[in-house]
């Protein structure tokens, strides 16, 4: 017997918390396998967020801390300029990133901190139970924009992947999804090439992954997959937007 | 052994190389800048991190990573900078991350003003953010203890693990003394718990996430019995002519300075007087009060650059063995005159 597919030593043998349909487990997956691959468990240090992943370092079986919320890249700087041999990343929501956590986000971009951020965007509060975020697209309802989101009073969703591809100091910014396999494949990609931007020094780098959040978004799991191809992607394209060379 | 002429300021932050500290993360504010600048200058020489923060809330933040990987870190700030450090320091308090946190003081509320205060009493000794945690806090009084203190705090915060806050008046910032340049140390703690890449060991995690009510509450338990045994050790205050004082003045930081001179002058003048000099904050010196009103002192005069903070303290210290009065300024520190005459007035009334 050959063995074809296991579960990566960088994740525990535990049961995710996540809601059925979630794609946070995808993720945590894909990171666990990338870390494996590149021989990295041991010397990475994790950041989780508040919001979902709050206790991501349950299934990380690697050194991780919980960061108050928005503040995760001003502690992985901390952490990468005491430590620059180790990889360090950071694990955060829309609403940790780019809404409480904006200044840190932009500010570690900017200065180009030498660190990697996996930006889970599924426009919406999950964790607090299905609030507005910055990213919430126009018209989507939850629970305070209960009439849809509306511009004239919430302005319009905010695209980070864009907004830190204008910073200098951003050297890898990408956008992709984990909504069918072959974007699973892609996301898996990026992730390397964010790891591998950190570990040759060339400063900050971002992975921003369209993810889904069935219960808030009170849809089943396969129509959850559906809005992020039919409605995120169009406002939120996939692809490269910072490869510094 | 030679004297160097130093600012306050910059006693301190040289204090902290000299304890070891390789790790600055601060954001410019009046009156405490010139630590950062020091940092700024001599960091790069001798292989420290120096980062000036977007931020107060991205400092404190930057100093909990750092710590967390075992380091001795600084960051320092003043009244309105401190209060945005506050979100950090109730989650390094929790997560028992050593650090120095330095409060060169100015008056508020608000903006407030930068002249000289101790109008951040309160947000020092009662921990000051969210959460059941404290701090401990180093009072200061000349540049001389700036570096002193900067040294003992690392020590402190590592013994304890536990945020060491220095609080000093913005003039002991500014102003400049001679002090003796005391030996480096090297920090000799070993911190198993640091996350540090999991080489050879199980990963650690530091969170400060209890959902179970339970494992809170065991929390939170476990938090007070280190605050207990810091009390029951670490008490510190400087008396002066207290053994037969009927009137005991009590005056931290410089304050305390301007009071013993007054002191020593009504002495001159037949008026039994001492001073009590606390020198931590937090934990409070209480048996150093209970112990002067043991010895027959029936009032206690509170002198601060406040409106009376530390009066709360004194008198949970004597639960009613003796009186306690207040004198306070702020923004102006009182010349020893002010005090005697204020000590005379008294003095007067009671017949003492």
């Amino acid at each position: 017997m050959k063995v074809v597919a296991k579960r990566p030593e960088s994740l525990y043998d535990k049961k995710f918390h996540y809601c059925p349909g979630c794609t946070h487990g995808i993720i945590h997956r894909v990171i666990a396998e990338c870390i494996d691959e590149m021989g990295l468990r041991e010397k990475t240090i994790g950041v989780c967020p508040v919001g979902c992943g709050v206790l991501a370092y349950e299934y990380f079986n690697f050194d991780m801390l919980e960061a108050a919320h928005g503040r995760a890249p001003a502690i992985a700087t901390g952490i990468k300029r005491m430590l620059p041999e180790n990889f360090v990343f950071t694990y955060q929501g829309d609403g940790d990133l780019a809404s409480i956590g904006m200044a840190e986000i932009v500010h570690a971009s900017a200065r180009g901190e030498n660190i990697t951020v996996i930006f889970i965007n599924n426009t919406i509060y999950g964790m607090t139970g299905g609030q507005m975020a910055p990213t919430t697209l126009i018209g989507q309802v939850t629970t305070t924009s209960p009439y849809g989101r509306k511009p004239e009073l919430a302005g319009y969703p905010v695209r980070m992947a864009e907004l830190l591809a204008t910073n200098e100091g951003s050297a890898y910014i990408c956008r992709t999804s984990v909504h069918n396999p072959a974007n699973v494949n892609k996301t898996k990609k990026a992730i390397k090439k964010a790891i591998q931007t950190q570990l040759e020094g060339k400063g900050f780098s971002m992975v921003e992954i369209l993810s889904t959040c069935p219960t808030n978004w009170g849809m089943s799991p396969l129509k959850a997959l559906e809005r992020v191809e039919k409605e995120m992607i169009p406002y939120f394209p996939l692809g490269e937007f910072k490869v510094k060379e | 052994m030679e004297k160097v002429l130093m600012k306050g300021n910059e006693a301190l932050a040289e204090g902290a190389i000299r304890a070891g500290c390789r790790a600055y993360f601060g954001y410019p504010i009046t009156p405490s800048s010139e630590i950062a600048e020091y940092m700024a200058r001599k960091y790069p020489k001798i292989g420290g991190v120096f980062l000036q923060a977007e931020s107060e809330l991205a400092a404190i933040n930057m100093v909990y990573g750092a710590a967390s990987t075992g380091a001795r870190v600084m960051t320092a700030s003043s009244g309105p900078g401190i209060s945005l450090k506050q979100e950090g320091i109730s989650f390094i308090a929790e997560a028992e991350l050593p650090c120095v946190i330095v409060n060169i003081s100015r008056g508020g509320p608000g903006l407030g003003g930068i002249q000289p205060a101790q109008s951040d009493y309160f947000q020092a000794t009662r921990g000051g953010g969210h959460g059941d945690y404290h701090t401990m806090v180093l009072a200061p009084a000349s540049v001389q203890d700036m570096m002193d203190f900067a040294m003992e705090g690392f020590e402190l915060a590592d013994k304890y693990r536990i945020p060491v806050m220095i609080m000093a008046e913005g003039t002991l910032g500014q102003m400049m003394e001679p002090i003796i340049l005391r030996d480096p140390v090297t920090p000799g703690y070993e911190k198993p718990w640091a996350t540090t890449g999991c080489k050879g060991r199980k990963p650690n995690v530091i969170t400060t996430l209890h959902l179970p009510p339970e494992e809170l509450e065991q929390r939170n338990r476990y938090l007070k019995s280190k605050y207990d045994l810091i009390k029951a050790r670490e008490k510190r205050a400087e008396t002066f002519m207290t053994e037969d004082a009927k009137l005991v003045l009590v005056a931290f930081g410089l304050m305390s300075r301007v009071a013993k001179r007054a002191v020593m002058e009504v002495r001159k003048r037949g008026i039994k007087a001492g001073l009590i000099r606390p020198i931590t904050l937090w934990p409070f010196p209480d048996e150093h009060i209970v112990e002067a009103a043991e010895n027959g002192a029936k009032l206690f005069l509170s002198l601060e650059i406040n409106m009376g903070q530390m009066v709360e303290d004194i008198k949970l210290a004597l639960n009613g063995r003796s009186r306690v009065e207040f004198y306070g300024r702020i923004g102006i520190i009182p010349n020893p005159e002010e005090i005697v005459g204020v000590v005379m007035q008294i003095a007067e009334r009671e017949g003492l």
